[in-house]
């Protein structure tokens, strides 16, 4: 399946990718809006990590396995069988975070004020995922099967 | 041919998906002593304590059943089993012909051999029908002693303490979660149910259960005498292997399995909280109690049911639970004794973070994450994946510990999906 890959090399640490990561999963789906009206703007769904020079950011590997989705204890976290994307039904989940114990890129991030799992969705509902359509230097690339280095 | 499958929870639906990726014509049946659909064990406190209301615990969607074309017998209890005939036997007198049976059928509480348990109010904790008989007595304002401050007290606690209940934990260990937490940890964790007016007496346990029809109050080891309407055991569970005692079956605290959860006898599985299969961090046969096995062992059992050959690394012990806004996520050996351990810790009392890494040799062996638990997955993945975690050893306990820390050579494999050379 397609996923999203991170050509560190080239990432300049502007967490562009954050913040359209956030507009994407808001409300009005619009930068400014997301930014200005929303008085709980969304949790990202995207890790960033910054040791300078290097930074990169990390999504969801949407895991053939996925270790997160046979752990979690109501059933919350699914695999389409279709698609393969790894995504949280926020009304089954509890946040009881055994999906953070089990992964192991720590792409899962606790939405604390609703106590639910937030993770990449590869943007589902927009068809494209706004990190990559969005990163200005083209770090991010959406592809099947890797990239080479 | 057809599989025949006791106990319709995890362990039961980890088999049922693996089985029918690949085979949907072999029959299943389940057999259940529970008459509800498959739910989520641990969402019970969640119910208890008004959290999670029961249509909401449903663990697989409604048509789970007719979906995977699986038979289901449930309210029955499977009471033995004719290894050569093939046959399991069911209370009532009916029986189940079977190609390939998977044993599932979880744990079972411990009760201490104290006396006046047969008083009323006196629960376990284990099952949907335990919650909804706690919840019933468990009035505001009332009183609770729950025996035991396990993970399965500890969770009872909280709901209890949702309700209005005035609850003490009574445990014999010198600290509450003594399986998973040192002593840094369990402080810290006592202190925010503390915090909350929950009692937690250490060092004994329930002599003598006071009261005439109804309990009124226990009499501790110690001495002491404490009020309750209700009680709570909940000193653990052990492997419920019932059904297979008087077989051939091999059995040491739970059913003993291989790596492809078979038992000693040709065709007889068994996963989850029944099954004792190996342990890569003790390197030998040990039950783990837990959800994530409990699935994942099902997935495996299921496979090699139906000839598929795949078999389990084994598993360690994890666990992900919390009171409130206090989290803990533990993994492997939290608390050696030994010296060949190295210790790698930090405790800061303000935030009430703690961290504690057990190192062995070059490999990270087990953790402790309390209230700094996000992405505590890196470091189950470096003991799954027995890393060496020699280059980064140093950074452990930096707050923003990630992939970045790694060498870049490996950072990229796992980030890129390429394999490790
Ligand atoms: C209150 C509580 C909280 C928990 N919280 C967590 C948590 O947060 N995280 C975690 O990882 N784990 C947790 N656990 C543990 C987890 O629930 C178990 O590891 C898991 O349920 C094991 O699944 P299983 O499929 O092996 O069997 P079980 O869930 O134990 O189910 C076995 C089923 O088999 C039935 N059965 C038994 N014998 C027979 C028979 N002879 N005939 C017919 N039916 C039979 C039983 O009635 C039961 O329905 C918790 C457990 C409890 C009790
Ligand atoms: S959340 Fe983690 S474990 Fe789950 S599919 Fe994504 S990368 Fe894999
Ligand atoms: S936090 Fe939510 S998605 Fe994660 S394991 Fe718990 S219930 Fe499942």
């Amino acid at each position: 399946m397609k996923k999203v890959y991170v050509k560190e090399e080239v990432c300049v640490g502007c967490r562009l990718c954050e913040v359209y990561c956030i507009t994407s999963h808001s409300k009005y789906k619009d930068v400014l809006k997301a930014y200005k009206l929303e008085t709980q703007r969304p949790t990202p769904r995207i890790v960033i990590e910054e040791n300078k020079p290097v930074s990169f950011s990390l999504q969801c590997r949407h895991c053939d396995d996925a270790p997160c989705v046979k752990s979690c204890i109501t059933g919350a976290m699914q695999k389409d069988p279709l698609t393969g994307v790894v995504t949280c039904d926020t009304d089954k989940c509890v946040g009881c975070w055994t999906c953070v114990l089990v992964c192991e890129f720590g792409a899962i991030i606790r939405d604390v004020n609703n106590k639910v799992a937030s993770k990449c969705d590869l943007c589902a509902e927009a068809g494209e995922p706004a990190c990559v359509k969005n990163c200005p230097n083209e770090a991010l690339v959406y592809s099947e099967g890797g990239i080479s280095v | 041919m057809r599989i025949v499958i006791i106990g319709n929870s995890v362990a039961m639906v980890g088999a049922v998906e693996a089985i029918r990726k690949y085979d949907t014509s072999s029959e299943i049946v389940v057999i259940s002593d529970e008459t509800y659909h498959v739910y989520s064990r641990p969402l019970i406190s969640y119910y208890l304590g008004n959290l999670v209301s029961e249509d909401k615990m449903i663990y697989r969607e409604k048509d789970f059943y007719r979906k995977n074309k699986v038979e289901t017998v449930f309210g029955i209890k499977a009471i033995s089993i004719d290894e050569r005939k093939k046959e399991v036997y069911l209370e009532k007198g009916d029986s189940i012909s079977f190609d390939k049976l998977l044993i599932a059928t979880g744990g079972k509480p411990i009760i201490p051999p104290v006396e006046g348990l047969n008083k009323k109010n006196v629960h376990t904790f284990i099952k949907m029908d335990d919650a909804k008989k706690l919840k019933e007595a468990a009035k505001p304002g009332s009183k609770a002693v729950i025996v035991g401050g396990g993970l399965i007290g500890f969770k009872a606690a909280e709901g209890l303490h949702h309700l209005g209940v005035d609850v003490t934990i009574v445990e014999l260990a010198d600290r509450i979660l003594s399986t998973i937490l040192d002593a840094e940890g369990a402080s810290l964790v006592s202190q925010s149910l503390q915090n909350d007016g929950i009692k937690i007496i250490t060092g004994t346990t329930v002599d003598k259960i006071i009261g005439d029809e109804y309990v009124k109050g226990v009499l501790l080891k110690n001495g002491q005498e404490l009020e309750a309407d209700n009680l709570i055991i909940a000193i653990g569970v052990v492997p419920n292997v019932d059904v297979v005692k008087n077989t051939s079956i091999s059995i040491n605290r739970g059913i003993l399995v291989d790596n492809t959860m078979k038992t000693s006898v040709e065709d007889v599985y068994a996963a989850g909280d029944v099954a004792e299969g190996y342990d890569m961090l003790v390197e030998s046969n040990r039950v783990v109690p837990i959800w994530p096995n409990a699935y994942m062992q099902g997935e495996i059992a299921g496979l090699n049911m139906i000839g598929i050959n795949k078999s389990f690394k084994g598993i360690f012990p994890m666990n992900s639970i919390g009171y409130k806004n206090t989290n803990m996520i533990t993994a492997g050996i939290t608390n050696p004794q030994q010296e060949e351990f190295e210790i790698i810790s930090k405790i800061d009392h303000n935030r009430k973070y703690y961290k504690k890494f057990v190192v062995k040799e070059n490999r990270l062996v087990g953790f402790i994450l309390i209230n700094d638990i996000d992405r505590a997955g890196l470091f189950t993945g470096f003991i799954k994946n027995e890393t060496d975690i020699t280059p980064f050893k140093k950074y452990l306990l930096n707050d923003d510990f990630g992939f970045i820390y790694l060498p870049k050579k490996l950072r990229k494999a796992k980030m890129l999906d390429l394999e490790v050379v």
